[in-house]
C-alpha cells in the first residue's frame, strides 16, 4: 500500500496553462485518472495553494511543490509538470511575491511526518542545478523517470519498489 | 539552560515542515542543544503561543507573537541556508 508510484504517466510535458490554478487542475486530474488520488484532491490542492503558495525560486529556474492533506491521496506519488510557458506562482512564505515557474512537482503524500527521506531527495533535485534544467528541457519521459528515480534513490526490482537507503 | 520549544510549521504539517524539522534536529545535535521540537500545521501555532521560544516556518505569519519567527524557505532551495541556520542559532542561544 505504501509503494511509491512514479512512471511516465505521472509526467506532463509542454503543459499549456493559463495560470497556477489551471496547472494544478490539469496535473491533479491526471493523478486522479491514474487512480492515485481521490477526486477531492483537485479542489483541495487548489485551495491549499491559494492559502499557502508553494513557488520556490532556485538558483536556476523556479519550481513549485503543490501538495495537500493526506486524506485526498490513495497512493503515494509525485507528478512532474513541465510548463510550455512559465506561469506565476506565489512564493512560499511570501505570497505577495510571485515567481515564474517552469517545473511543477506535485506531491501526493499519504502519511504525515514520515516521508523525510523522499522529501530530502526531492529537495536535492532543486539544489542540483543541472538536474532541474535537464528535466525542464528533456522531451523523453522515460529519461526523466530514470533520472528522477535515481535521484530519489528508488530502485525497481521486479515491480517491487524499495528504497536504497544505505547509499548515503 | 532550560529546554527551548521550537515550533516548525507549514501549511499542511506534512511536507516542508518535515524537511525543516530534520534540519533543526541536526543543528541541535551539532550544537548540543536540548530542544523540544514540535512539527505542526501553521493553524496550530496559537495553541503553543504560551510555551514556544521560536517559530520556524515556510508559511506566512500574519499575526505577531512574543517569540521570534524565522522563515525557512532556504532549507528547501538551498539558497541562503547558512544565514537561516545562523538566525536560528542566534535566536536559540539568546
Amino acid at each position: 500500500m505504501n509503494d511509491f508510484y512514479f512512471e511516465e504517466a505521472n509526467i506532463l510535458l509542454n503543459l499549456e496553462a493559463e495560470n497556477d490554478k489551471d496547472v494544478l487542475v490539469q496535473m491533479g486530474r491526471n493523478l486522479q485518472e491514474l487512480g492515485l488520488v481521490h477526486e477531492s484532491f483537485i479542489d483541495a490542492i487548489v485551495a491549499r495553494e491559494e492559502e499557502f503558495s508553494t513557488g520556490l525560486p532556485t538558483s536556476t529556474i523556479s519550481v513549485a511543490i503543490p501538495h495537500t492533506d493526506i486524506e485526498h491521496v490513495k497512493q503515494k506519488s509525485i507528478s512532474i509538470g513541465v510548463l510550455k510557458n512559465e506561469v506565476g506562482f506565489g512564493v512560499m512564505g511570501d505570497p505577495e511575491e510571485t515567481t515564474r515557474v517552469k517545473v511543477v512537482f506535485m506531491l501526493a503524500m499519504d502519511e504525515a511526518h514520515s516521508q523525510l527521506y523522499l522529501l530530502q531527495r526531492l529537495m536535492s533535485i532543486f539544489q542540483h542545478n543541472t538536474m532541474l534544467t535537464t528535466i525542464a528541457q528533456e522531451q523523453d519521459k522515460a529519461k526523466i523517470v530514470r533520472l528522477v528515480k535515481s535521484e530519489l534513490d528508488i530502485i525497481n526490482e521486479g515491480g517491487e519498489v524499495t528504497w536504497q537507503k544505505n547509499k548515503y | 539552560m532550560a529546554k527551548k520549544q521550537v515550533l516548525v510549521a507549514c501549511g499542511a504539517g506534512i511536507a516542508t515542515s518535515t524537511i525543516v524539522n530534520n534540519a533543526i534536529e541536526e543543528m541541535a545535535k551539532e550544537h548540543q542543544l536540548d530542544l523540544d521540537v514540535k512539527q505542526i500545521k501553521i493553524a496550530e501555532v496559537n495553541s503553543y503561543a504560551e510555551t514556544a521560544d521560536l517559530l520556524v516556518t515556510t508559511a506566512t505569519i500574519q499575526k505577531e507573537y512574543d517569540f521570534p519567527v524565522i522563515t525557512a524557505r532556504s532549507f528547501l532551495t538551498g539558497i541562503g541556508v547558512e544565514d537561516t541556520k545562523k538566525q536560528i542559532l542566534d535566536a536559540l542561544l539568546k
